[in-house]
């Protein structure tokens, strides 16, 4: 199960809007970086059939079925520090994670 | 924990990878940054929100003390050490700035660029401009979380090599990467997404705080071409304020005012006018410092009228644009509003009068060209998505080549290449024993040198004394993404090389560059002409010091007769080739040619008896 807060939804949303296409969110692991596993998050244009689906605030995240274990019960978060915004996951698999957060390790 | 961004499918970089590139706008009243965050271009803004930063540098005796809002209090303060607009002064002399007696800086005549002197010391343009990118910089890396890869800057079409090269110097001094330099009406362009567009004409309209610019584009296969710009350095919001400023001052029957009562005449003056945009009518209510009350209301037919002439100062430099560019105001598909004055609705009214349609005017004017920007840069910097394999391309205006002998051009880099580019080619030596060569560089779309634009010349020396001909240089053209030409000249047995640096589109305007591609089309058939004529005289010449080489070492093998008709051929020949009859030159060549046949077989089995007499066969190696 992914979640996305309110917040982060209305951002994807007008991403989505101003891109023109695109069904949602793709959100994975990739293996690489400095500890291991690292996020990807990108536009979906299609939906493969494995996907996982998963719909808050009227935003379909999808998950592809071997990434869902490193990230289940992960939320996904829009914030601002200082000038900077972006996404932000809480993810309750992570047993530690490189200095930026980029990539991490799970159990 | 790093803030992701989110990436076109497939596009996702790998962890501390991200390549942050932005598009920074470095105007003459304010500048702006901007980029690309999940998918979307956007401008970055300060701490306090502010996305404009006024291209203001203030010194104090310890170096720079401010940039920006807080240098522009200054201003008022320390006009000396207060550099406003250093924009007009990048890449100039004294004598190229306009109204320079009217500026309250302490100027400093130096080699290629103006120096001012300020209280932290002798600053050049370049230094200044420079301050006002770190900021940016700062800024950049503070929103994105990061170094930046790479910059996207835009200057303005008409900016020459020496302005150009002036701003990658002041990107590269504030340590910033140069993807590349685009102009400003292009960038314009691209955010508004003309790019992906059918090709056509476009307009761009550009009216800042002080300047005004029009740029005729023409984007034809992605490419993005300038046909023609125009505009009035010394025109734009500021001149309307003004006008505002006098009218109250006529309305409200005002005495000469102070220094600072002027100021804030001017700030409500400019104000009116910022609410006349949104409103029918601007209060205008001021208390002076000399106790005089001002209360006066602004009608927006009241502004259109008293700054009419202003709007009309706009509309004469774009009918010229237009008419250089050779096209009507029915060939131009969209019009690009660019620069905060173009919010004024007698602007946009006069504007869509002029090219009888709506003007684009949906994305902020302010902001247009550093979004423009910030896509290009995100493109350069390989963040750009699969699906959207478009490259913004500049191309070369006028074909870059060199001169051969009998003085003709030989092209290297024909126009409209697009860049950057590199182009090699192979020469050789027209002389028995000739050990340099000078390489002339040349621009122009005619056949001969003298019709064309000298750009540079230098020498490759230390060429091995060989027969003509055998020598083998190869030349290379190279221009970079900024149009900055680089010229190299390498002998391959020797590898002696020689090479120089060319601004090609130094000093020449757009209209000169037109004149000189028109000039080429008019004057194809006789260049042609005297083309094939003048490659005859250089083969005539050639045939002619063969034969008197041969003549002077084997003469014994000739008997008297055949000695005076070659001189007679020889003679001929030497009559000929002064004129301008190509056909009488090669019909006198090829009987040279033939009076000689005989006596060449003679030198050829004379040598090889040379070469060959008390030998064995065995021991000739064939």
């Amino acid at each position: 199960m992914i979640t996305i807060t309110e917040k982060a939804a209305q951002h994807v949303a007008s991403f989505l809007a101003k891109r023109g296409r695109g069904i949602g969110l793709r959100f994975g692991v990739r293996t690489s970086g400095c500890s291991g596993m690292a996020y990807k998050l990108e536009f979906v244009d299609a939906a493969n059939p494995e996907d996982h689906i998963f719909e808050s605030h009227g935003v379909k995240v999808l998950v592809d079925p071997k990434s869902l274990p490193y990230i289940d019960g992960t939320e996904l978060d829009f914030t601002r520090e200082g000038l900077n915004e972006g996404f932000k996951f809480n993810n309750p698999n992570i047993k530690d994670q490189c200095g930026c957060g980029e990539s991490f390790n799970v159990l | 924990m790093a803030l992701l961004q989110i990436s076109e499918p497939g596009e996702s970089t790998a962890p501390h990878e991200h390549r942050f590139a932005v598009g920074i706008d470095l105007g003459t009243t304010n500048s702006l940054v901007a980029t690309v965050r999940s998918g979307m271009s956007v401008v970055l803004s300060d701490e306090l929100g502010r996305s404009l930063l006024p291209s203001v540098v203030c010194y104090g005796p310890q170096g720079v003390l401010s940039v920006g809002f807080e240098a522009q209090t200054h201003q008022a303060v320390d006009p000396k050490n207060t550099i406003v607009s250093v924009k007009r002064f990048m890449g100039r002399g004294v004598k190229d700035i306009a109204h320079i007696e009217t500026m309250p800086y302490d100027f400093i005549e130096a080699e290629g660029m103006v120096r001012l002197r300020t209280v932290a010391g002798v600053k050049s343009p370049v230094e200044v401009s420079a301050e006002i990118l770190k900021v940016l910089k700062a800024r950049a890396e503070a929103a994105l979380g990061g170094v930046l890869a790479g910059a996207v800057i835009t200057v303005p079409a008409y900016f020459d090599d020496a302005q150009r090269q002036a701003t990658k110097d002041a990107a590269l001094l504030a340590g910033l990467n140069v993807l590349r330099l685009l102009n400003e009406p292009t960038a314009a362009a691209i955010a508004y997404g003309l790019d992906n567009a059918a090709e056509g004409i476009y307009a761009v309209y550009d009216l800042g705080g002080g300047t005004f610019d029009i740029s005729i584009l023409k984007l034809s296969k992605g490419i993005f071409e300038v046909l023609s710009t125009g505009g009035d350095s010394a025109l734009g919001g500021d001149d309307f304020d003004h006008r505002v400023y006098c009218w109250i001052i006529e309305q409200a029957d005002l005495q000469p005012l102070s220094h600072s009562d002027a100021r804030l005449l001017l700030t409500r003056a400019r104000e009116a006018k910022e609410y006349l945009t949104y409103h029918g009518e601007a209060p205008i209510t001021v208390r002076l410092g000399s106790g005089e009350y001002v209360d006066v209301k602004l009608s927006t037919e009241k502004f259109s009228e008293i700054t009419r002439t202003l709007v009309q100062k706009t509309l004469t430099p774009t009918k010229k644009a237009l008419r250089d560019a050779g096209l009507s105001v029915a060939e131009v598909n969209g019009v690009v509003m660019v620069g905060g004055s173009t919010r004024m609705p007698q602007i946009q009214h006069a504007v869509g009068e002029l090219f009888n349609q709506e003007p684009l005017n949906n994305l902020d004017p302010d902001k247009v060209v550093a979004l423009g920007a910030a896509t290009q840069a995100n493109l350069l910097a390989g963040n750009r998505a699969s699906n959207e394999d478009w490259l913004l391309l500049d191309v070369i205006p006028l074909s870059l080549g060199l001169e051969t002998m009998g003085g003709l051009t030989e092209k290297i880099i024909p126009r409209n290449s697009t860049i950057p580019v590199a182009r090699a080619q192979e020469f050789t030596t027209f002389k028995d024993g000739q050990t340099a060569m000078v390489i002339h560089v040349v621009q122009g779309e005619r056949e001969l040198i003298a019709d064309c634009r000298s750009l540079a010349r230098f020498e490759l020396r230390g060429i091995p004394p060989m027969a003509a001909g055998a020598a083998r240089i190869r030349v290379s053209f190279q221009v970079d993404a900024d149009g900055l030409l680089s010229v190299s000249a390498r002998e391959l047995t020797s590898g002696h090389e020689a090479r120089v640096e060319v601004k090609p589109s130094y000093g020449l305007s757009d209209d000169e560059i037109a004149g000189m591609l028109k000039e080429g089309f008019t004057h194809a058939s006789e260049d042609a002409f005297r083309r094939a004529l003048r490659e005859a005289q250089v083969e005539a010449q050639r045939l002619l010091e063969a034969t008197q080489t041969a003549l002077a070492e084997d003469a014994g093998l000739l008997s008297m007769l055949e000695r005076a008709h070659i001189d007679s051929c020889v003679a001929r020949l030497q009559a000929v080739l002064v004129g301008d009859d190509r056909r009488a030159i090669d019909a006198a060549m090829a009987t040279l040619n033939q009076a000689t046949g005989e006596f060449a077989a003679r030198r050829m089995n004379q040598s090889v008896r040379r070469a060959l007499s008390g030998r064995k066969i065995s021991e000739i190696q064939i």
